[in-house]
C-alpha cells in the first residue's frame, strides 16, 4: 500500500461536541498506517453560512482548499456537511471560470488564489478506495459477529450525486454497509434509510427533526438492530445527544445507541472500549457491550 | 406593498446564481414536492411551487415567506428531478436574496456568522474544552486567522448585511385545519 497522507480538516462540530468521534477516528488512522498531518489553520467549511450568502461560504471553503493547496495535501474529513461543501466549492470553482474569478477576487484581499490542485474526501472514501475492504479486512482482529447494526449515512455523503460522484448510490447507500460487514457485524435494513436526520433545521424547528429522528430510530430498532451507525456529526448529535429530549417529546423509550463507525472500526480492531470513548455517547450500548464480552 | 406583483425579470436574477440556472427547464411533474421530506410534514412547503413562483416572477409572494428556510438542504429533490433543475439550490438562491434584500434572516444563522467572524469557527470553544483536548492528548485546535476571515466577510459584504438585518426565531410547519 502506498503511503497514505492526508491533511485533517475537522471542522468545527467535532472538537465543540463530539471528542469521541475524534478520538476513536485518530487511533484507527493510526494503526491503519495512515498519516495525518494537522492544520495549523483553517476556518469553518462554509455549510453555515451557504443559506445566508452562498458567495461568502464559498470564500470561507476556498479559503481552507487554499490552504491544503499550500501543503501540497489532499483533505481529509470525518464530517458529511464539510466533506459535502469542501468537495462542492473545489468542483464548483474548478468548473465555473466565472464564478473562480469572482471568489478569488475575495481571495485576493488575504493573499490567496484558488488553482484547484487538491481533491477532499471523507473518511469513509478513504477506508472504502484508499485502503479497501479486503486490506481493512485483515485489521479486524475482533470480528463483530453477533452483532446486529443498521446504518445512517446521511446526505451530503452521497447527495446532489452528480457533484459528490463517488460511486455510492444515494437511493440506497452501501459503502457504509460494507464497511460495518467488514467488521464481521450484521448491517440490517430498514425501510427509507436513506432519509434526512432533518439536524440542519433543528435551529429553527425542532418538530419536523425530531419526527424525522424518531420515525427513523423506531424502524432501526423495529429491524433488530442493536445499534446506529453514523460518520457524521450532525446526524449523531440527532440520533444521540437528541435522543433523550426525542424520547421525553413522544414520551416514548428507545434507548437505541449511535456509535460512530470509527468506534464500531475500532472494537473490531482489538481497541478497548473505553479507548474509543464508548462511554462519552449519551446513550449508553450497555447491552452491545455486555454482548461482545460473551 | 402588493405581494402578487410580478416581476417578470427575476427568473434571470435567479438564473445567475450558482446551481440555479436551469430553473426555466421545470415542466412542473411535481416529484421534488414527492420527495420532499419537509412536504410530508407541511401542507404549505411546496418545492414544485416555489419553482413555478419563480418562472413566474412572484418575487415578493416569495420573499415574504419564512417558509423558505424549513429545506432541510438532503438534495434529494436535486437528484430526483427528471430535467436537472437544483430545486434545493433555488431555494438557497432565494433565502440568500431574502437575506440581502428584504434584511431578514433566522436568528440561528446571525449567531453562526458572527461566532465565524469572531473565531473562525462556528461555534465558540469554550475554554475547558481545549483544555479537556489536552488532557486527552489531543493536538491543540489552531487559533483561526480571524483577520482574513473578516477580510472574506467585508469583500463579499456580508458583514455589513448580516448585522443590519433582522432576525426572527422560528419558523412552525403549517397544516390545514
Amino acid at each position: 500500500m502506498a503511503d497514505l497522507e492526508y491533511l485533517f480538516y475537522l471542522g468545527c462540530l467535532i472538537p465543540y461536541r463530539l471528542a469521541s468521534y475524534e478520538i476513536s477516528a485518530r487511533k484507527v488512522l493510526s494503526k491503519l498506517g495512515v498519516k495525518i498531518i494537522e492544520m495549523p489553520d483553517f476556518n469553518c467549511c462554509g455549510f453555515p453560512i451557504a443559506p445566508v450568502n452562498y458567495e461568502l461560504a464559498l470564500s470561507l471553503a476556498a479559503r481552507n482548499l487554499c490552504l491544503a493547496e499550500q501543503q501540497k495535501l489532499d483533505i481529509l474529513t470525518l464530517c458529511n456537511g464539510c466533506f459535502g461543501t469542501l468537495n462542492e466549492a473545489n468542483h464548483l470553482l474548478k468548473e465555473n471560470r466565472n464564478l473562480r474569478d469572482k471568489i478569488n477576487q475575495h481571495l485576493q484581499s488575504i493573499g490567496m488564489e484558488f488553482k484547484g490542485e487538491v481533491s477532499v474526501k471523507h473518511i469513509v472514501h478513504l477506508l472504502t478506495e484508499d485502503i479497501g475492504l479486503e486490506k481493512l479486512g485483515e485489521y479486524v482482529s475482533n470480528p463483530l459477529s453477533g452483532i446486529r447494526v443498521a446504518q445512517h449515512t446521511g446526505c451530503h455523503l452521497v447527495r446532489p450525486a452528480k457533484k459528490v460522484n463517488r460511486g455510492d448510490d444515494p437511493e440506497e447507500p452501501h459503502m457504509l454497509k460494507d464497511l460495518i460487514r467488514v467488521t464481521g457485524a450484521e448491517c440490517v435494513e430498514y425501510m427509507d434509510e436513506a432519509e434526512c436526520c432533518g439536524n440542519t433545521i433543528i435551529g429553527l424547528n425542532e418538530k419536523v427533526p425530531f419526527e424525522l429522528a424518531k420515525e427513523k430510530l423506531e424502524r432501526v430498532k423495529a429491524a433488530g438492530a442493536q445499534a446506529l451507525i453514523t460518520v457524521c456529526p450532525s446526524c449523531h448529535m440527532m440520533y444521540d445527544f437528541n435522543q433523550p429530549r426525542i424520547e421525553r417529546t413522544f414520551n416514548e423509550k428507545i434507548n437505541l445507541p449511535v456509535l460512530h463507525y470509527t468506534q464500531l472500526l475500532g472494537l473490531a480492531m482489538g481497541f478497548q472500549p473505553e479507548e474509543l470513548r464508548l462511554n462519552q455517547l449519551r446513550v449508553k450500548p450497555v447491552d452491545l457491550l455486555s454482548h461482545l464480552q460473551k | 406593498m402588493n405581494i402578487l406583483k410580478v416581476d417578470p425579470k427575476f427568473k434571470n436574477k435567479i438564473m445567475k446564481m450558482p446551481g440555479a440556472e436551469r430553473i426555466r427547464f421545470c415542466f412542473q411533474c411535481g416529484t421534488c414536492t414527492a420527495d420532499c421530506v419537509i412536504a410530508r410534514f407541511s401542507d404549505f412547503y411546496r418545492p414544485r411551487k416555489i419553482a413555478r413562483m419563480v418562472q413566474l416572477g412572484l418575487k415578493e409572494c416569495l420573499l415574504s415567506d419564512d417558509d423558505l428556510w424549513l429545506c432541510t438542504t438532503c438534495f434529494t429533490c436535486v437528484d430526483h428531478c427528471p430535467q436537472g433543475v437544483e430545486v434545493s439550490s433555488i431555494v438557497r438562491a432565494l433565502r440568500n436574496i431574502m437575506v440581502e434584500e428584504k434584511k431578514r434572516m433566522p436568528s440561528v444563522y446571525k449567531i453562526f456568522a458572527s461566532n465565524i467572524l469572531k473565531s473562525g469557527y462556528v461555534y465558540l470553544m469554550p475554554e475547558s474544552r481545549l483544555k479537556r483536548r489536552e488532557l486527552e492528548g489531543l493536538p491543540p485546535l489552531p487559533r483561526s486567522k480571524v483577520e482574513d476571515v473578516a477580510k472574506l466577510f467585508e469583500a463579499t459584504g456580508f458583514s455589513e448585511i448580516f448585522r443590519s438585518a433582522e432576525s426572527f426565531e422560528k419558523v412552525e410547519v403549517k397544516v390545514r385545519d
